[in-house]
């Protein structure tokens, strides 16, 4: 009995040790949030596009699932063991009955002096001022249904440490069927002006800054109030109607935790809203309404009147999205401009 | 009963391999995120079960959605929840003024095409404007999104 037992216990560790990785179940713990569990994108782009599973080879796969895309939302994912990373690639090849494609690391050498102008020409409209691709993401708010991806940064490190030059090459012969993306050879440029276009993307690499992301940011801007809570309610309605927002509703922040009227009349919220602005913010990036409504606190707590927002710069670091901090610079401007306002 | 002793470690062994499984689109990281295979509706109605069943008080719901197609701009279904435990948000509102700006935590819903998507903010970036005995708090209600999202997205897989 001791001896079944002991087996039983070595079988179900060794299962545990050497079972291979479930492709399947770690594409959907990891990248189906956002790409879909069939592929087919949503906040992510759609991998499981012919276009583009069947022309990428799996190290171009690995590496992105490793480096990400910083700065433009697709997280790198560094604790995959390397076992776990070949099986999402396997389960992703399961999408097509293409086999693997494989690109020469052999660099391509071009005039990427040529290729800049070559990429004023062709390829800024989509993709961008030094490649930085095109705005937005999802399909929520950033696109329209019918257009499956909005242009990717050719300029993001993630890209260019995960595709060769060969990769770029054939991207720009054969185009995406499928996305706004078409061949470089239809459009008339011979395949010299595509090996000018590879080494000007290629420079982009020379291009980058390092991003100081060391920067410490207070969680929240807040400032002390010489005002009574009621004057200080007054002064931020005139000053949110300053900066052209629309006050929603003032409630407290006891509202729906206790019955109406019996709230803590010393933690008032403000609620305010500027609808264009909002919209470019969801287009952006749609996870952005953890943010929302914007609003503003007013608090008296052992006789000091306080205000009190978020920092929305602080916020922005968690969401690995470039164009955010845009948007969050300027709303934490608008922020700081009502809480002066109502506090002077 | 050194039988019974291995048998129970060996249940326990094959146990922990059951459930290290993966199954839950939940990505780990400052943004907790989850989607979910049911309609806006459906899954609106599984997130607020499953926040009550947890424990919480659906203390509002933002109806963004509304808010933008009233001033014109085309948008798909788009909520943000105001979830929370009353005693826990009069605790920390009241013994740190400056957490009223992040309190109560959201979760925003919205609609893509046939799926619904969830997001909210890792709790653990609170824990920093509390001290050391009040971070425990926060760690909960990371536990506790986890098990709500968890849910949130097995829903959809029925």
């Amino acid at each position: 009995m001791k001896k079944q037992i002991l087996t039983l216990i070595l079988l179900s560790a060794s299962f545990s040790a050497f079972a291979a990785p479930d492709g399947q179940a770690l594409f959907h713990k990891h990248c189906a949030v956002c790409h879909g569990d069939d592929g087919k994108g949503g906040v992510g782009v759609p991998l499981s596009l012919p276009s583009f599973i069947d022309t990428v080879s799996d190290e171009y796969l690995k590496s992105t699932i490793r480096l990400g895309r910083p700065g433009r939302i697709m997280p790198a994912f560094p604790k995959l063991s390397d076992a776990q990373v070949n099986a999402i690639v396997e389960h992703m090849r399961g999408w097509s009955d293409a086999p693997a494609v494989t690109h020469s690391s052999e660099p391509v050498k071009g005039d990427a002096s040529h290729g800049k102008e070559l990429f004023a020409r062709h390829c800024v409209q989509c993709h961008g001022e030094d490649g930085k691709g095109g705005t937005g993401t999802g399909v929520t708010f950033s696109r329209k249904r019918e257009l499956p991806i909005i242009a990717p940064a050719l300029n993001n490190p993630g890209f260019l440490a995960s595709a060769t030059d060969s990769m770029i090459r054939d991207t720009l012969i054969y185009g995406r069927e499928g996305t706004p993306m078409t061949s470089s050879l239809v459009s008339g440029l011979s395949e010299q002006d595509i090996d000018d276009l590879v080494s000007y993307i290629r420079s982009f690499e020379a291009q980058q800054q390092q991003a100081d992301d060391n920067e410490v940011t207070e969680a929240v801007i807040t400032a002390v109030s010489p005002y009574t809570i009621e004057e200080t309610i007054e002064n931020l309605k005139n000053a949110i109607a300053d900066q052209n927002f629309t006050l929603i509703r003032t409630d407290y922040i006891e509202h729906g935790f206790v019955e109406e009227g019996k709230e803590d009349k010393k933690q008032v919220v403000m609620h305010f809203c500027n609808f264009n602005f909002l919209y470019q913010a969801l287009a952006i990036d749609p996870r952005v309404g953890i943010f929302l409504p914007c609003r503003v606190t007013v608090t008296e707590h052992e006789g000091k009147v306080q205000v009190t927002t978020i920092n929305p710069m602080r916020l922005s670091a968690l969401f690995n999205n470039d164009e955010l901090k845009t948007a969050c610079e300027e709303m934490t401007g608008i922020y700081e401009a009502i809480i002066e306002d109502a506090v002077l | 009963m050194i039988a019974r002793s291995l048998l129970l470690l060996a249940l326990v062994m094959l146990a922990i391999t059951a459930w290290s499984s993966p199954l839950s689109a939940v990505i780990a990281s400052d943004l907790i995120m989850a989607r979910s295979h049911e309609k806006f509706p459906e899954a609106m109605l599984t997130l607020q079960s499953s926040i009550k069943e947890h424990g919480y008080t659906v203390a509002r719901v933002q109806r963004i959605d509304i808010g933008l197609t009233g001033m014109g701009y085309k948008t798909d279904k788009y909520r943000v929840v105001f979830v929370g435990k009353k005693e826990e948000i009069q605790y920390l509102t009241k013994k740190y003024p400056q957490l009223t700006a992040y309190m109560p935590p959201k979760v925003s819903i919205f609609a893509e095409e046939d799926d619904t998507v969830v997001v909210t903010a890792n709790p653990y970036i609170y824990r920093e404007m509390v001290e050391d005995e009040d971070k425990q708090i926060f760690d909960r209600w990371e536990n506790d999104i986890y098990s709500v999202f968890k849910e949130f997205s097995n829903a959809g897989e029925d």
